[in-house]
This record gives structure tokens, sequence and C-alpha cells, in this order.
């Protein structure tokens, strides 16, 4: 094995480090020392996305909007992220009086874990994973409509008709848009023939988004409702109910939202890039960075349509839901299904 | 190039003393004075009489001529026949000051009278709404009165005893 | 089963990110839908009205510029025209036009800003917002070149304007028209095209033609509903009657109609300017007989400029001396309010926000 190969793929040096490891040490004590490396750097690499995140959503909107965006803290303002965490860290967290306090305080952290736990299944490469599920793609969307319980908590807590508008709207949106999310992934399953990403993956040969192109359609847009993105964001649209169901939060309990909302918009992309794009296959480049350049791309066209697109209402969002996705995925199914049968 | 043109006061009084005897006050060039409590019975008259047909109004003015009477100005436009006219009304003095409210011949005039009602103290009778539209419920007086002197607030003293030093 | 529900109020501002200012709206809501809504005002009053009557003609040409905020120039336009009424002031041709077109590159400034907080309140990003700013930066840039300030302008006087355009301002104004016009294009494929806007604007908060009548709106709501009523057409004041423009109405009266008027009327005003600008006179920009404050016969006036907003109109009394006994201010924000609750109630609270964006109003017009 030569630098190369192990920057080709990094989980070479993890298995370097293990073979090196179990050459003096019991197999259970490597097991867990493997283990806590794969998880401390799919946390880590979750959460410090939303640094990244955070600083190309401003920089891109920005020239979106011939503005600079931030350029003061640090070279090319790379700093301002940092800068605005620890403000938002030293903040003091306000608990409003009338609020309902465990489940207020329980609220962020319930909201920040199901964000976080999505990123054990995804494959950077064929070795780079936390685990492979046999049936990853239904924990996918197992932990993503928890999402949906703590936003109400929070929204029901805070006593507030701002936060409780923002917790209704959220729990019809996202239960609405759960159904067709789901929907449209059962073609790639079918097509691929296993529930594991890793398998998914592999059995692109062609990416999916050709193929399986009105599953892809509905997955993005449900995909933007279940995450709550413009111009399906009306959980928390500004113009109309402050900041929705976070209205009474602060400091470090708000900034658990925040990780969670951009760490969901990390995995929603790496999903995309699974599901459709073929994930890490592509020349030449390293497979990882294949991966990362996909997911940014579906970053970025999510941030061009934040800056273009108005919000819808809520029941123009609910029939689009109903009445346009939910048919297209039952028809994108059926075709599926009947292409499998005959050709596959 | 079209202008609105004021309407002739002579010709729209008489017909008014036609059709209402008795309402006309006084009349100038410029404007026609009609009696208070007739007010709501000239406003419909204008609005609705074909050739008058004072569909639009423009705006509603208090007047505080102190320290006789308030004057009332309402400018009427039409917006069919491009014309206009100016029709007055005053309080009998400055104490009376109820006067007819027009909102229910045109809905314009019920903002404005909110505002004069908040500012200038007319209490308009048969308004929807009647509130302070502006200054705050406990607010007392009206200012744009040329009587209203400003309340000075004396600044609360301080209910606690000071700390006494060393 | 059935389960109980109760309405519940909400306090829209004054303090909320699409109220423009201090406006507070108590909506009432049955799960979305308004059920009825009223309206608080006043936290941004500060009784120019009667501050007017403490000062001199000309000193109050200030408080104008403080009315409307976001369009000086037509509330100079229309204050000066009433004292020029009251106190028979004569105007210097070139003053005229410098008028004119002071007073339509503000309404083109305030439909900006209008259109751009619009589809914010619609729910974009700021994306357009911030291509409205850029261009109404180049309006103020030329009202800076002209008067020295950008937003206060206090730019006319009775009897004229307070001081010449300087040589460099006409073509630098002429290099703004077909620019400004490329943009107009580009804001009706970005933002009147896109599907969103349409089906969030179209068919909400229906002013009917009858009731906007009624009830006194004027300006782009008025045109909106479909009436063609104009004050720069149908009452021509100062020079209007020279030239040759159209004024755009909408047929159903709901929000996005009231968008397009407005900016159909950009494109008016940049054809009005043009000519402007092509037939401006040389001679006096001041009617060399004002110097300083003027005196007014004991009297009344009312005059009325169709500004961006509708029709702001003063109404002046004079008691013989150096300011007005009475100064009333017709404000078309404030009257253009009064139909709002039959606008809102029945629509769901998104469409709240944009029925009020698409009024556009201003607070320091609404509440003086």
């Amino acid at each position: 094995m030569t630098v190369l190969d192990y920057l080709y793929d990094l989980s070479n040096l993890v298995q370097a480090f293990a073979n090196w490891l179990s050459t003096f040490a019991p197999g259970w004590v490597v097991y867990w020392v493997v283990g806590l490396i794969a998880v401390a750097t799919t946390l880590l690499f979750a959460v410090n996305n939303t640094l990244a995140m955070n600083y190309i959503e401003r920089k891109v909107i920005a020239h979106f909007q011939v503005r600079y965006g931030p350029n003061r803290a640090g070279p090319y303002g790379l700093l301002q992220p940092v800068a605005d965490a620890v403000k938002i860290l030293l903040k003091e967290p306000i608990i409003p009086a009338v609020a309902d306090r465990p489940v207020f305080l329980l609220a962020p952290i319930a909201a920040f874990v199901p964000a976080i736990m999505p990123w054990a299944v995804i494959p950077f490469t064929p070795q780079m994973m936390v685990a492979d599920l046999n049936v990853g793609v239904l924990y996918v969307f197992a932990m993503g409509s928890l999402a949906t319980i703590p936003i109400f908590m929070a929204g029901w807590s805070s006593r507030n008709k701002f936060a409780l508008l923002g917790a209704m709207r959220a729990v019809a949106q996202m239960v609405s848009y759960e159904v067709p999310l789901v929907l449209s992934i059962v073609g790639v399953v079918i097509s691929a023939g296993t529930l594991s990403l890793r398998g998914i993956v592999e059995a692109q040969a062609v990416p999916y988004v050709i193929p399986q192109f009105l599953g892809f359609l509905v997955f993005f847009v449900a995909g933007l409702g279940e995450l709550n993105r413009s111009p399906l964001d009306i959980l928390e649209a500004e113009s109309e109910i402050v900041a929705g169901y976070h209205t009474e939060y602060s400091g470090f309990m708000f900034i658990l939202y925040y990780i969670a909302e951009y760490t969901h918009l990390w995995a929603y992309s790496a999903f995309i890039t699974t599901f459709f794009l073929a994930g890490w296959r592509g020349p030449l480049l390293p497979p990882y960075v294949w991966f990362v350049l996909k997911m940014l791309f579906v970053a970025f066209l999510l941030i061009w349509l934040r800056a273009t697109m108005p919000r819808l209402r809520i029941d123009q969002l609910l029939s689009l839901a109903w009445k346009f996705l939910l048919p297209v995925a039952l028809v994108n199914v059926f075709v599926t299904a009947v292409g499998v049968f005959i050709f596959g | 190039m079209t202008r609105i043109v004021p309407l002739d006061t002579q010709t729209v009084a008489d017909r008014l003393e036609g059709a209402l005897p008795g309402s006309v006050e006084a009349r100038t060039p410029n404007d026609i004075r009609v009696k208070l409590d007739r007010l709501v019975e000239v406003a419909r008259f204008l609005k609705t009489t074909p050739g008058l047909d004072f569909d639009y109004l423009v705006s509603v003015t208090a007047v505080d001529y102190y320290p006789h009477f308030f004057e009332l100005v309402y400018h009427l436009v039409s917006m069919q026949h491009h014309h206009s006219l100016v029709l007055k009304t005053r309080t009998p003095d400055r104490e009376r000051v109820v006067v007819p409210s027009l909102v229910g011949v045109w809905r314009s005039a019920e903002l404005q009278e909110l505002e004069i009602y908040d500012l200038m103290g007319l209490v308009f009778a048969g308004h929807p709404e009647l509130r302070r539209i502006f200054l705050w419920d406990e607010f007392r007086g009206h200012p744009l009165r040329k009587d209203y002197v400003e309340e000075i607030i004396p600044l609360p003293l301080p209910t606690e005893p000071a700390e006494p030093l060393g | 089963m059935t389960l109980e529900t109760q309405p519940v109020v909400i306090n829209f501002g004054p303090q909320h990110p699409s109220t423009h200012g201090v406006f507070r709206l108590v909506l009432t809501v049955d799960g979305e839908v308004v059920i009825d809504a009223k309206m608080v005002l006043g936290y941004l009053h500060r009784g120019v009205e009667k501050l007017a009557e403490e000062k001199t003609y000309v000193q109050n040409i200030t408080f104008t510029d403080r009315l409307d905020y976001l369009s000086a120039m037509s509330n100079n336009f229309a204050y000066v025209q009433a004292v020029e009424k009251l106190a028979g002031i004569a105007v210097p041709e070139r003053a005229e036009y410098i008028r004119v077109i002071m007073a339509e590159l503000q309404r083109i400034a305030s439909h900006l800003m209008a259109m751009g907080t619009f589809f914010q309140d619609a729910g974009g990003w700021g994306g357009p917002l911030m291509y409205m700013f850029r261009d109404r930066e180049k309006v103020l840039d030329l009202f800076e070149m002209a008067c020295g300030q950008r937003l206060t302008c206090n730019y006319m006087r009775p009897g004229g304007v307070s001081m010449d355009l300087p040589p460099e301002f006409i073509p630098e104004l002429k290099k703004f028209i077909p620019a400004m016009r490329a943009y107009l294009d580009e804001y009706e494929e970005l933002i009147a095209e896109n599907e969103i806007f349409k089906i969030r604007t179209r068919g909400v908060g229906i002013l009917p033609k009858e009731l906007a009548i009624d009830a006194g709106a004027s300006g782009p709501v008025l045109r909106a509903s479909g009436v063609r009523w104009d004050l720069r057409k149908d009452d021509t004041y100062s020079i209007y009657d020279r030239f040759d423009f159209d004024i755009p109405t909408g047929t159903v009266g709901d929000c996005y109609d009231r968008f397009m008027v407005r900016l159909q009327e950009c494109r008016q005003s940049l054809r009005i300017i043009e000519q402007a600008v092509r037939d401006i006179p040389g001679g006096p920009w001041v009617n060399p007989g004002v110097r300083g404050n003027v005196w007014a016969p004991p009297g009344e006036a009312y005059a009325h400029v169709e500004g961006p907003k509708g029709e702001l109109g003063f109404y002046l009394v004079s008691d013989g001396g150096v300011g007005p006994y009475r100064f009333k201010i017709r404000s078309p924000s404030y009257i253009n309010l009064t139909a709002l609750k039959e606008m809102t109630v029945g629509y769901k609270v998104a469409d709240a926000i944009v029925i009020l964006g698409s009024i556009d109003i201003v607070m320091g017009e609404v509440d003086r």
C-alpha cells in the first residue's frame, strides 16, 4: 500500500490502524476503538458542516443578491460562522416564564439527535461508513420522520402563538410530505433490489436520476418539504410567523436547532447523491471527493431555489403533496415495477 | 387637458334647497355650508342624485376656529363627471361637539373621522367603532385644538428611600 | 366526536418582520383562516399636523419629507403646490420640468421598494429586493446630485426649487433611463412570471371596484381595481398635460394586479422623464419674486398630486400669517387601509401579510 492508496480511501488508514492495534490488543478493544473513530469522524463531519454550510449559503445567496456576503472575519469572511457560533453560544438562553419547562428544554436535544442519526448509514465510499445496515433505507426514513415530534414539542411548549402556528404547520406539512418521500424511493429500491445504501450505489451503473427521473423529481420536492426549505418553508416563514416553532429559543438551544437544520440539509444532499447520483462513483478523483462534490452540487441547487422562489401557502403546499407528488410517486412505482418485471 | 371642475356653488345650493329645504346655511364661490343636523341627508343627496354623483370622498378635515366653533370640511369629487365640491358644516360652539358620521354614506370617512375624533375631539355619532386611533386611550385632551395645553406629567418621586452614603 | 376549537388572536406587530415599520395588525384566526382583522396605529405618530401650525410655510417643507420618507419629492411637490395656490405664486417653466422629473424619479424609487418588499412578504428571500435596492440607489444618487440629500430631499420651494440642476445631472439621467428600462423587463420576467408568485397573489385580497371608490382608495390600489383614475391625467396639475403617457389599470383588483400596476407605472414614469429631459428649457429655477419665507392672505387651499402611494393632498388654512393656521394631510397610505378588513377576512394568515404588502403603506405617512 502506498500513500496514494491511503488517500484514495481514508478507511484504508483506519484499517491499517486496526491491523496494527490487533497485534497487541484483544479483539473487543479494536472493535470499540475503530467504532469510536468512525462515529467521532462522522459526527464531526456532520456538525462542522453546519459551519461550512452556513458560510457557503450566505456567500452564495449574497452573490445571488448582488451583495458580497460575509467578508470581515478572517480571510474572505471564512471565520464568520465561527464568530456567529461563539456569539450565539455566549448569549443567555431565555426560557419564557409560561413555557412548559421540561418539554421546552428537551425539544432542541430531541431535534438534534435524529438529525445526526442518519449519518451512520451514509456510504462515503464502499468502506467509509459507520454501519452498512441491510435495511438502511428504512432506517433513514424512520429517523427522518422522528424530526416532526421535536418541532411540535418546541412549538407547543413555548406557549407562543407564532410558535404554535409554526408547530401546527409543521405537523401538517411533514406528515403529508413523508408519504410521497417514501414512495418516491420505492422505485429506486425495486431497481436496485436492496435496502442497503451501499447496495443501491453499487447497483447504479447509470445514475438513477436518469431511469428514475420521476422518482428523483418527487424525492427532491418532497425532501424540500420534509426539510422545511424554501419554497416550502412555511413552518418558519419569517415574513408571517417570525421564526415559527423556534421563536422563543435563544442561546445554545437555538444553536442546536440551527445545527439540526443544516445537518438535515446535508443529509438530504447525501441521500440524493446516494440514491440518484451514483454516490461515490466517478472517474479519477477519490470516491469520497466525488461524494462531497455531488453533495455540494445538490446543496447549491437548494440555495439557488431559496434565493429565487417565494413561499407557497399552506393549502397550496398540502395540495402539492397530496394531489401532485403522491400520484406521480405511485405512477413511478408502478412503471418501475412493470419495467423490472419485464426487463429485469 | 382634463381638470376636476369645481361645481358652481349657486346651482348646487339651489338644487339642495329645492330637494332639502332649509339645509343650506351659507355659500361662497368656493364652498357650500350646510346645517349640521342635515349633513347626512345632504351627503346622501349629493352622492345619489344623478348629475351630481359625488361618489368619492377625498378628504375630511376639521378646523378649530378658536374660540368660536369647529368646522368640518369635506372635499367631494365625482369620478364620473369630473367635478368637485367643498362641503362645510359647523358645530354650534366649541362645547357641543357631537357631529353626525358620514361612514354610512362614504366608507372613506371611517378612518378620517377616527383621526378627527382622536386629535380634534369631535364625537361622530353613528360611527361604527369610535376609538383613539393614534394616541393611547389614557391620553387626555385633543392636541389639534388650538387651546390644547401640553399636560406636564410630574416625574414620580422615588418611593424607596435612598440608601445613606457610607 | 367533534373537537372543540376556538379562535386565536394573534398580534402582528408592532415589531414584526413584515409590517413595514410599526404597524400592528390584530388578527383573529380560526386555524389558518383570518376571521377578523383590526389595526392599531399610532406608534409613529409625531403630531406633524400640530407641529406644522407652529412653523412657517417654508419650514414645513422639512416635515413633508418625513411623512412618506420613501417619496420625499412627491410630498414636497404636493405641499409647495398648496402653498403656491394659497399665496398665488407663479412657477417658472424650468422649475416645473425639474419638479416633474423629480416626482417621476421618486415614483420609480418608491415603487421599486414597494415591489421588492412585496416579494419579500410573499416569502422570497430578498433577491429581487436587493436588485431593487440597487436600482433605487441610482435614483437616490441623482437626488443627491440635485439637492445634496438622498431621502429627505427638502428640494422644492414655493415658486420653484431650492437650487438649479448641476450640469452633469441631465447626462446621468439620460444614462439611467435605458438601464432602468432593461431592469424593469428583467423584473417582469423574474417576479411576475414566477409561478409560485402568481398562485400566491392571484385572486388574493380582491378589492372590488365599487368598494375601492367608496373606501377612498387611491393610487395603484384604486387603479388595480379597474378604475382609471390618475390625477396626473384626471386633474392635470403642473405641466403633466404636455407629456404623452398611459395609465395602467388592473382588472381584478387582487394583489397581482396591484403589483403589475406598479411595475407598469415605472415604465410610464420613464416615458415622462424622457420627454421632460428632451423639452426642459433654461431660465430661472425659482420665481425671483420669492425670497425666503412666503406670506399668504387669509383663505384656504387644497392641492393634491398623484403620489406613488395615491392621492396625496394638503389642505392649508391661512390666517394671514407666515405659517399655516391648519395643516391637514390627506395621506394615501392611511386612507388606503380603510378596506383592509374586507380585503383580509376569509383568507389565510400568509395572505394577510401579502395583502398588507400589496397596499404599500409607509408608517410615517399613516401615523404622521
